[in-house]
């Protein structure tokens, strides 16, 4: 730590006082000069077809501007929407991507699907007139469960049997050969549930379009505006890029829901031409839980193999993967590329198997959410050690650390490079903190009040840091997953940072602010960081994957690399020395063994001045850039131990503990860092013990508002205990390896595996609600009467 | 269109307002204070809260004309950057926001705590009364000691 605002200091946040005061500028809160109101009307019905769409009451209702079509969209070669990640199927072919128009054309797929925008002055005349249109639908059979998806109707008519692909990764002759000298195997199936993400600022947009410039601007709630900007330009087709301007403000909240592009921000910034008005659009609660991408939702079988010294010999996986009922941006690649590459887990694994089936159904589209497929395959891995090391009857701390991988750089049979890590000391460590040998005594202690105690663990691994660009090129993505960033000295020698990284909720104000003071040894109040604006910074990939400390504060920290070698040789002319004997240090340019030296802003004055170096070969001024594409995935791992009592009477869990001990490698701001665990573990224990969207038969969700979908509050949560372990990474040049999802993966299996202690049954399915125990409970005991 | 007056941050405010306008509309359209958010349609997120008459209310939910003569107060009336509140300080000292969203509801929840609580609060107190608030990014963690910490610098103000 060099300082109190510098790396490893828990600097209180620049945003906050925003925030705090109501100042924040959300997308809800921009207003347009002359904007008028969009409202959408979507599906009632999970798959029908068009047969009429009349929309000419509509059109004369009082305040409508225009109501607009899928056929509108057709005309004006507005393109659908894109999935940017090909999969190949077992055979080679492509997997079967079906046409996303952004307004329905002949055909609904989901409830909530769009089918008209109905443009108005206000949104509340938007809304009435939708009132007025009339659709004569074509009711279609729902296809709601995946194990029966193949036999209904085709959703889309290029997948006959509904599936997008059947996917497989690692050696299977191998991994069945070792199943064959298995002393035991373990068997487990498992439903990932699925979930809706909630970002409690809803989505929203506002188009605007100006005809002097024929620029179109559109403001979004988006984690990754520049990425908004290249679908709508290169793929949808709305206006080049350089004539189509992408504003991410404040954004409150995404956990994944908002980097993908949909249908309402692309109709808005398109109907703000078509209409000559700036259009709004905010999406309600209801539409929120109806047209966000959904997260999870995966059937799993799998079985591990170990030898008679409790030593793991094989792992074969087989999953099924609901992706709803169109593919959303990046949701082919999280059942697959970012799902079974983590199933080697912290352990050492000779040979892994893996099947992944994708799946439509007549649901909202599901893509990443908060860990995207790490959580999935954490969930499978963890919930697997610990029935494993049951039947063993190992100690489940003992059975993992025996299979920990111990020595770095491990190659996993299943793509990943592990570059380093030590997941004994966070083992120790979580188990010292959750006095473990102690746990005995607490049980009974419950027993006595008629109560059941369970501990849990869950020893995760993440790939963060996404990603490589060639890696995931030759794994199928449409684009590279680098980072940029731009440092704008000023002459007063206060600095401007320009990055690709989106901040919403995660701090970058502060951390990379931190960054650059530490870096340049100026005041943390002389540095800005702009971001979320497509004119000002000139491009970056946003933030998800854990990436904006790995990727992003890496190109960050190559740009003030080469603004302190620029400023090397300002000094070098401004002191009249040689450029080889500027050393930079502390905030100051000074010549090695004399006392001459200049601080470093007025180094800056002397590059825009200019006086000392005209007809040199330097160039005024001093803002430089740099673009960082990482060489691998970082790996943050950690453990996590959950302690639960349970009352049988009444099914209900209760976390009386929770230990975290996780490693992050090097840490900006540790304050921030813990806050990002505790609100991935939030949602987690969300997963585990409350949280699950449900669709009846006819692909109605039932659980559209926050009346049925449970979120967790305050009085559901413990406050957690949180450790840190540091294994610096050794691919990018701050030692980071992120932290934003440790949380959301690390936690359910460690609660569900602490219920099942607790009852003493492995059938618990998530949402472990009060009801799911009880009846788990009965049904175990029913078994213990019957023995 | 209906006639309304109320006092808001200590202004005198008269509208003509549509019928059905909910306060937390007219607190954001009308006036053009958006620091109170909306973060659900079921009154149930909290992201709204405002106080009326000195007790706190979701706006969301609550029609602008039914508030005719009373006084409201919302996150921008109760401090400024320059001068904030003891609550709005417990927040930032505390790490208690992330994304910001939730956040003017759940300060002005706090205080509305604190008046009816008083300035010792415990964990417990404090996760019971910020049921009807929904925080999706901070796992409360940090919430519940701001509130705590908010509560024992209002009694020293
Ligand atoms: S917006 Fe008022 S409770 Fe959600
Ligand atoms: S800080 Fe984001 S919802 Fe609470």
């Amino acid at each position: 730590m060099s300082s109190a605002t510098g790396i490893g200091a828990s600097v209180l946040r620049k945003e906050d006082i925003r925030f705090i005061t109501g100042k924040g500028q959300y997308t809800d809160d921009v207003n347009r000069q002359g904007q008028a109101h969009a409202y959408f009307l979507r599906s009632p019905h999970a798959h029908a077809t068009i047969k009429k769409l009349d929309i000419s009451a509509a059109k004369k209702a009082p305040g409508v501007l225009d109501v607009l079509t899928g056929d509108d969209l057709a005309h004006d070669k507005v393109g659908g929407l894109i999935c940017g990640w090909m999969i190949h199927n077992k055979d080679g072919s492509p997997m079967k991507a079906g046409a996303h128009p952004a307004l329905a054309q002949g055909k609904v797929r989901y409830v909530g699907d769009h089918v008209a925008v109905v443009i108005a002055e206000t949104y509340s005349q938007a809304k009435d007139a939708a009132e007025k249109i009339i659709v004569d639908y074509g009711v279609l059979p729902a296809v709601v469960d995946m194990n029966t998806a193949s036999k209904g109707p085709a959703i889309h008519d290029v997948a006959s049997d509904n599936v997008v692909y059947d996917w497989h990764l690692g050696d299977k002759a191998a991994t069945e050969a070792a199943f064959k000298n298995a002393k035991h195997i373990t068997k487990i199936d498992l439903v990932n549930n699925r979930l809706i993400p909630n970002a409690m600022e809803p989505r929203a947009a506002v188009g605007d379009y100006d005809a002097g410039t024929e620029v179109f601007t559109l403001y979004t709630t988006s984690q990754n505006p520049h990425v908004a900007r290249l679908v709508l330009s290169a793929f949808i087709g709305i206006a080049p890029e350089h004539k189509l301007r992408v504003i991410a403000p404040d954004v409150g909240g995404g956990f994944g829901s908002k980097i993908f592009i949909y249908a309402e921000e692309t109709v808005c910034v398109w109907a703000s031409k078509r209409v000559g008005r700036p259009v709004k659009w905010t999406a309600d609660r209801t539409e929120a839980f109806l047209s966000d991408a959904h997260g999870r939702d995966h059937i799993t079988h799998a079985e591990l193999a170990t030898d008679d010294k409790g030593k793991i010999l094989a792992f074969r996986v087989k999953t099924k993967a609901n992706l709803g009922a169109y593919l959303s941006t990046f949701s082919s690649c999280v059942p697959t590329y970012l799902y079974a590459p983590l199933l080697s887990g912290q352990y050492d694994i000779p040979a892994i198997y893996v099947e992944v089936e994708g799946i439509y159904t007549t649901t909202a589209p599901v893509d990443a959410y908060r860990g995207a497929g790490r959580p999935e395959a954490t969930f499978v891995v963890e919930r697997m050690m610990e029935k494993a090391a049951r039947e063993l009857g190992m100690d489940p701390a003992t059975f993992r650390r025996k299979n920990f991988v111990k020595s770095f750089p491990h190659q996993t049979p299943v793509i990943m490079c592990y570059d380093t890590g030590n997941y004994t000391a966070s083992l120790d460590l979580a188990l010292e903190m959750a006095d473990y040998k102690n746990f005995g005594k607490r049980k009974k202690e419950s027993a006595k009040h008629g109560k059941l105690r369970g501990i849990g663990f869950s020893a995760y691994i993440e790939a963060c840091g996404i990603a490589p660009s060639a890696a995931v090129g030759s794994l199928g993505a449409g684009v590279g997953l680098w980072e940029s960033a731009e440092v704008r000295v000023n002459p007063v020698g206060t600095v401007e940072v320009l990055t690709g990284s989106h901040s919403h909720g995660q701090g970058h104000e502060t951390t990379f602010a931190q960054l650059v003071s530490d870096r340049l040894g100026i005041d943390i109040n002389s540095v800005a960081i702009v971001h979320g604006d497509t004119d000002k910074v000139q491009f970056g990939m946003g933030t998800y994957g854990s990436r904006s400390g790995s990727v992003g504060m890496s190109a960050i920290s190559k740009a003030l690399d080469k603004v302190i070698a620029k400023g090397k040789k300002v000094a070098s002319y401004a002191l009249e020395a040689s450029e080889k004997d500027i050393e930079f240090k502390d905030g100051r340019f000074s010549v090695a063994g004399t006392d001459k030296s200049l601080a470093f802003g007025e180094v800056a004055l002397q590059a825009y001045i200019a006086h000392k170096f005209t007809g040199a070969e330097l160039e005024p001024g001093l803002k430089e850039g740099a673009f960082y594409d990482p060489t691998n995935f970082t790996f943050p791992s950690g453990v996590h131990i959950c302690e639960v009592e349970i009352d049988p009477d009444t099914g209900v869990t209760s976390i009386e503990k929770w230990t975290a001990v996780d490693d992050f490698g090097n840490v900006i701001n540790p304050m921030i860092v813990e806050g990002q665990v505790h609100g991935g573990i939030a949602q987690g224990i969300g997963q585990a013990l409350m949280e699950g969207a449900h669709y009846d038969k006819d692909g109605q969700l039932v659980t559209a508002s926050y009346m049925d979908y449970t979120m967790p509050r305050a009085d559901n949560l413990p406050s957690f205990q949180i450790g840190m372990t540091n294994t610096p990474c050794t691919t990018n040049p701050l030692g980071l390896k992120g932290c934003g999802e440790a949380g959301a993966i690390a936690s359910p299996p460690a609660v569900i595996n602490a219920i099942t202690d607790a009852i003493g049954h492995e059938n618990i399915a998530m949402p472990a609600t009060p009801q799911a125990v009880w009846m788990a409970i009965q049904a175990s005991s029913t078994k213990i009467a019957a023995e | 269109m209906a006639s309304v007056t109320m006092i808001v941050n200590g202004k005198e405010v008269t509208a003509n307002v549509d019928p059905r306008t909910l306060l937390a509309q007219f607190l954001r359209e009308h006036l053009h204070l958006t620091g109170t958010h909306v973060g659900c349609d079921t009154s149930q997120c909290g992201a709204c809260v405002v106080h009326v008459d000195g007790r706190s209310i979701k706006s969301c939910t609550t029609l602008a004309v039914a508030c005719e003569g009373a006084s409201v107060t919302t996150i921008e009336g109760i401090g400024t950057p320059e001068h904030l509140h003891p609550m709005q300080a417990a927040f930032r000292e505390n790490h208690g926001l992330q994304c910001g969203f939730c956040t003017p509801g759940m300060i002005m929840s706090a205080i509305d705590i604190v008046n009816r609580k008083g300035h010792q609060l415990d964990e417990h107190t404090i996760r019971e009364e910020l049921e009807g608030n929904i925080c999706r990014c901070t796992g409360y963690h940090n919430i519940v000691k701001a509130v705590a910490a908010g509560a024992q610098a209002m009694a020293a103000k």
